[in-house]
């Protein structure tokens, strides 16, 4: 498939991040520069310092809703893209009624009990969506603990071993990683299997 | 028994389990966890009542924070 039929095909579609963090910030850039027709972002937080270190936001954008400054930096990127943005703490009823017409969603929160909120939602309200999680990228290294697997339409992207601690921060490239890992599983998805691809390793 | 424990064969004794019953065999101590058995999500009140058969396909996930 060449990028202008990639291109053809995923400008007709939506794609819902759950989350305006290390995963969704970074995720929302690559989809968007592969030309994504839209994305839906919600977050309810601020740009803060502490977040550069990973998120895809700017020093001069530290105070500004993160799905304000993401919608800047996702035009930047490719001014084609649409943006939907809600600036809440999303529930349940929330997540049914924004991501329930996305053709995939991405779950990019921070907390285990949020990412267990949107899994049950999806999987008990919106059981023909693809969800694609991020679980375990906290820390530095150890490249070949991070994977994906699938269980039906639930595809989980990470090491799945390390969480978030004092000691154990999460780092621009581990998060990247993942992040970049969940688009990667997104446009599986929406395009199918590339058959042009090597699939295997010898 | 031989079930698909996340994407893996796996066998344990016996001819059936509760998912209690598993998750010690399997030294599995976490505490967010999502459990599906044959791709329906088991609610934590129902992991002594909850029953894996021989040839059933189980996904234990453990949710940890960041993102």
């Amino acid at each position: 498939m060449t990028f202008e039929h990639i291109k053809q095909i995923l400008k007709t579609k939506t794609v819902g991040i759950a989350g305006c963090g290390g995963l969704g910030s970074n995720c929302a850039v690559a989809l968007a520069r592969v030309g994504v027709g839209r994305l839906v972002v919600a977050d309810f937080d601020l740009v803060q310092e502490g977040n550069l270190n990973r998120q895809f936001y700017f020093y001069d954008q530290i105070g500004m809703l993160k799905v304000a400054a993401l919608k800047q930096n996702l035009f930047r990127i490719n001014p084609d893209v649409r943006v939907n943005t809600f600036d809440i703490r999303l529930c349940q009823s929330d997540i049914i009624e924004i991501y329930g017409k996305c053709d995939v969603i991405v779950e990019a929160f921070d907390k285990p009990e949020m990412k267990y909120m949107i899994l049950d939602a999806v999987h008990h309200y919106l059981p023909e969506k693809f969800l694609v999680m991020g679980v375990g990228m906290a820390g530095w290294g150890d490249n070949n603990l991070i994977k994906s697997r699938q269980s039906d339409k639930l595809i989980i992207c990470g090491d799945e071993i390390n969480a978030i601690a004092d000691d154990c921060p999460p780092l621009a490239p581990r998060v990247g990683i993942v992040a970049n890992m969940q688009a990667n599983a997104v446009l599986e998805i929406l395009l199918g299997t590339n058959e042009y691809q090597i699939h295997t390793e010898n | 028994m031989k079930i698909i424990l996340n994407n893996k064969e796996e066998a344990f004794e016996g001819d059936q389990l509760t998912i209690n019953e598993l998750l010690q065999a399997k030294n599995f101590t976490f505490k967010m966890l999502v459990i599906k058995v044959n791709n329906q999500i088991v609610k934590k009140t129902e992991y002594d009542s909850v029953l894996v058969k021989n040839g059933d396909d189980v996904m234990v996930l453990h949710l940890i924070s960041g993102g």
